[in-house]
């Protein structure tokens, strides 16, 4: 038997949470949350630590507690969540399937938000070379067996990447009696947030090599040590600088990849850049009524971004639902090479929207300029601009002009 | 002669476990030493999983005979074991003129071995039969197939436990000694782990089938380890790939050269290199090979894509002759007249996976020489395979949810295997208990993250299902150990 919902919401973390909020306040009634594990909240379950919600709660929470709070406004609302259910396939026209251990469910929706959140990149993606003993750990696993299984993965850590992740299970490890001998990165800057290189790395005097990476790993069994060498511009590993360094565990924060397995199946087409969906200024894919958010759709530093985006996807299927249909979005936004990626990448120009954007490489005194028909819509000036940091920029529907392509670019 | 075996085989590789099943059709006490705590934990499993026609091998050798044999019959086996197989077909693409004589002489040789259906074709062709592989023309064996080699090795000892041959993993043999018991000389066999005793032994030990002959007084094999090296692409590289695509090999090459082939379960492989190394258990993987594969493997398949990369792994050969010849040597399975009761194997390199199932049976006909076999009346040929939920029609996924709810649980979620599965690979029927075990029996951990979802998951499993501490769990191999224990007590 088909179940109907207007909304099909996977995944309980902090944007499906962010979005179900909203759509029950916008009036939508008639949805479902399809969560995979057996509690709401996604990883910020396993993200003890504090610094969430300083934007927009001005508290820092914890990542429990901070989804805690969009938990019990879902009760409060009465938002149906089913957790420990796996959905397993989703189709063009919204046909979507889940198991649990009651069975298979077949749901039908009038639109579907995907909030599956997003991936670590591992060894294997990065091809490090050397033997593949136990005890290399990407961060996030590394984390859940310390905060949620009460597992300890190691006693003398080499950390490889300055993503946020690493950086905080460098105090982390720290804290639980563990030796952090060291953070290699292999970019001339850090990829993490500077309050997390001051708090995670300064404040207990681990050390961080920036153009640096590691070469091997060693060991049959378990993991007895790496080495370690410079690389030049180019990444390129300046030979005669190799260092070698024992450990028993090699924790690896190289990044995070949006997790669109689903949104494949259902034809969504993705960003090279981003490896993400496509999305308009509604935050819809190239799928009609298939909308996205949060890291599934491009990876954030803050959650608080993560609930915002949530909040907006949720107004723009509100529209969708009620109207049946949305603007169209012919309007191409299209970026510079000091750009990463933007999202979204096609726009009405009959809406107010965020434009949100990484830079590729730290620049100082950044001018950030969005153009059309060389005519300037915006211009936002920073001190420095780093890749680590989302720049999220708000542009007024009576400044795009004509239906020419958009352009940012930064100087 | 109480506790005494009548066969004692070291090696539980896919030969060994070949052999142990092949024993078990007859009134045979068998056991099977293995050092490694799971049975395809080297060179069995660490290879492409390719079933070789056999037009690579000298006519006349064993390799030939056995090759073309257990290709032509591995859809029985295949349908006994239940296990994953596919007649995919192969290409061997030249691009030179000179290539494409060594192809039509290695199509002469096949048709020397009894191999079926050989063609040399042309471009047009290839692209009909592989449209994403390049080359000018092709050597096309329709009879070559692809298959998991880990489940096969599995399959084959599960089988073997099934008719009553016991298995003893994490037992490496450390010498050998003769003794007399009620007149009779017996092998009184001393692994890590305790002391086994045999009338005959059959030395199927692979890359160390050097180390045990010489306990055993054979003195006159060297075993030279020559490691091949591999990429694993994401499923989605795949759908670009339907058969194996090789180049032409090269004579003196320790491998067939570096060829890219689909897995059973839609990934694709790159290599493997060749390369003699040192040591017999570096299973390294190296910047320069990997850089060469790339480049290699290119020529043949350009849809190789970096965001693709999912693992490395390497294998290792055990060849008996070295880096100065190049080159094969044939198998070497031989009943001893200057030590009696032995049947030793040696130099069991590709196509050994292929070759499993006739070199057993060969085997047990070099035994009924010196012994008199009498066939098993309770022995079961068929052997049942782990349930794959994700393969299912949606039908019978409902039906095994409704009969098992652990099938409604995903508990790794690029594969989705589920909790269902999990646990029936767990508790296996060789006992094998390690993080790779499960993944080698179920795919768990061989997706695209690489366990970042679900091994937790399955520590937490194994831990459950074997009261095991935290520090007790183990990755792989003797000593690999996951954790060092609880965070707080």
């Amino acid at each position: 038997m088909t179940i109907k919902k207007d909304v099909i919401i996977i995944g309980g973390g902090p944007a499906g949470l962010a979005a179900a909020v909203k759509l029950k306040e916008c009036g939508i009634d008639d949805i479902v949350i399809i969560e995979r594990e057996k509690k709401l909240g996604g990883i910020l379950r396993q993200c003890i630590h504090d610094g969430f919600g300083l934007t927009r709660f001005k508290e820092t929470l914890s990542g429990p507690e901070y989804a805690q709070r969009f938990i019990d406004e879902a009760r409060q609302k009465n938002i149906e969540c089913i957790v420990d259910t796996t959905v397993i396939d989703l189709t063009h026209d919204k046909k979507v399937i889940a198991v649990n251990k009651n069975g298979l469910l077949e749901y039908e929706a009038k639109a579907v938000i995907l909030t599956m959140g997003c991936r670590e990149r591992t060894r294997g993606a990065i091809s490090i070379p050397g033997s593949r003993p136990a005890g290399v750990y990407t961060a996030g696993v590394a984390q859940s067996y310390i905060n949620l299984q009460n597992t300890m993965v190691g006693k003398k850590v080499i950390i490889l990447g300055s993503g946020d992740i690493g950086l905080i299970m460098a105090r982390r490890m720290t804290l639980e009696g563990a030796k952090v001998e060291a953070v290699f990165e292999i970019l001339p800057y850090a990829s993490g947030l500077p309050r997390n290189i001051s708090q995670c790395l300064d404040d207990y005097n681990i050390p961080l090599y920036l153009s640096h990476t590691v070469t091997k790993i060693k060991g049959k069994s378990r993991i007895e040590g790496i080495s370690v060498s410079e690389v030049d511009e180019n990444m390129q590993i300046i030979e005669g600088t190799q260092k070698n360094y024992d450990c028993d565990t090699l924790i690896l924060s190289v990044g995070l990849i949006p997790e669109n397995e689903l949104s494949l199946k259902a034809g969504v087409e993705l960003d090279n850049n981003t490896k993400g969906p496509i999305v308009n200024e509604n935050y819809e894919t190239s799928v009609d009524g298939i909308f996205v958010a949060g890291n599934v759709l491009h990876v954030h530093d803050l959650v608080d971004f993560v609930s915002l985006e949530g909040e907006r996807l949720a107004t723009s299927v509100t529209n969708y639902i009620n109207n049946n249909k949305l603007p169209k979005c012919e309007i191409n936004v299209i970026k510079d090479n000091n750009i990463g990626h933007t999202i979204p990448q096609k726009i009405s120009g009959e809406n107010d929207f965020v434009l949100s954007m990484r830079v590729r490489k730290p620049i100082k005194n950044a001018v950030i300029e969005i153009l059309q028909d060389d005519n300037i819509v915006r211009t936002i000036k920073m001190k420095k601009a780093i890749p680590a940091e989302m720049i999220q920029i708000k542009i007024k529907r009576e400044n795009i002009k004509s239906k020419s392509d958009l352009k940012v670019v930064v100087k | 002669m109480k506790n005494t075996y009548d066969i004692a085989i070291i090696g539980g590789g896919v030969v060994g476990s070949s052999i142990a099943r092949e024993l078990s059709k007859y009134n045979l006490s068998t056991c099977v030493l293995e050092k490694e705590l799971d049975v395809c934990c080297e060179t069995s499993g660490r290879n492409s999983g390719v079933l070789h026609a056999g037009f690579n091998n000298k006519p006349g050798t064993l390799m030939a005979k056995f090759c073309v044999e257990g290709n032509q019959k591995f859809d029985e086996v295949a349908n006994e074991l239940d296990i994953p197989f596919k007649r995919s077909g192969k290409l061997v693409v030249g691009f030179t003129h000179d290539d494409k004589e060594k192809l039509i002489k290695m199509k002469e040789q096949g048709e020397a071995n009894n191999v079926f259906g050989l063609e040399i074709i042309n471009k047009d062709r290839i692209k009909e039969l592989s449209p994403f592989i390049e080359g000018e023309f092709a050597l096309y064996s329709p009879s070559t197939g692809i298959l998991n080699p880990f489940i096969y090795t599995i399959a084959m000892a599960e089988n073997a436990v099934e008719n009553g041959v016991n298995y003893f993993l994490g037992n490496e043999v450390l010498n050998i000694k003769k003794e007399i018991c009620e007149d009779k000389e017996i092998y009184e066999i001393k692994t890590n782990k305790g002391t086994y005793k045999s009338r005959w032994i059959i030395n199927s030990a692979g890359l160390n089938s050097d180390k045990v002959g010489k306990m055993l007084g054979i003195k006159e094999y060297t075993i030279h380890p020559c490691r091949g090296e591999y990429f694993i692409l994401d499923q989605k590289a795949g759908q670009f790939l339907n058969m194996p695509a090789y180049p032409v090999p090269n004579p003196k090459a320790g491998g067939l050269g570096i060829h890219l082939t689909p897995s059973i379960d839609g990934n694709v492989f790159i290599g493997p290199s060749s390369e003699y190394i040192d040591e017999k258990d570096d299973y390294s993987v190296t910047k320069e090979v990997m850089d060469l594969l790339i480049e290699d493997g290119g020529r043949i398949f350009p849809h190789i894509k970096k965001e693709h990369f999912i693992r490395n792994f390497s294998g290792i050969r055990p060849k008996l002759v070295g880096k100065d010849q190049g080159g094969y040597d044939d198998f070497k399975i031989e009943l001893r007249e200057d030590i009696p009761n032995l049947i030793n194997l040696t130099g069991i390199e590709s196509p050994g996976l292929t070759s499993a199932v006739p070199i057993a049976k060969y085997v047990v006909s070099l035994l009924s020489q010196k012994e008199s076999l009498k066939e098993n009346p309770h022995f079961n040929k068929y052997r049942k395979g782990i349930t794959c939920f994700n393969d299912q029609p949606l039908e019978i996924k409902r039906k095994l949810i409704e009969e098992d709810e652990n099938y409604g649980e995903v508990v790794c979620r690029c594969e989705t295997i589920t909790k269902a599965e999990i646990l029936e690979a767990i508790n296996n029927p060789l006992g094998v208990d390690t993080v790779t075990g499960i993944k080698y029996r179920t795919r768990a951990m061989m997706g695209r993250c690489q366990g970042g979802y679900c091994q937790t998951r399955i520590a937490n499993l194994i831990k459950e299902e074997k009261n095991k501490k935290e520090e007790e769990i183990l990755y792989c191999r003797k000593d690999s150990n996951m954790f060092v224990g609880k965070v707080r007590v």
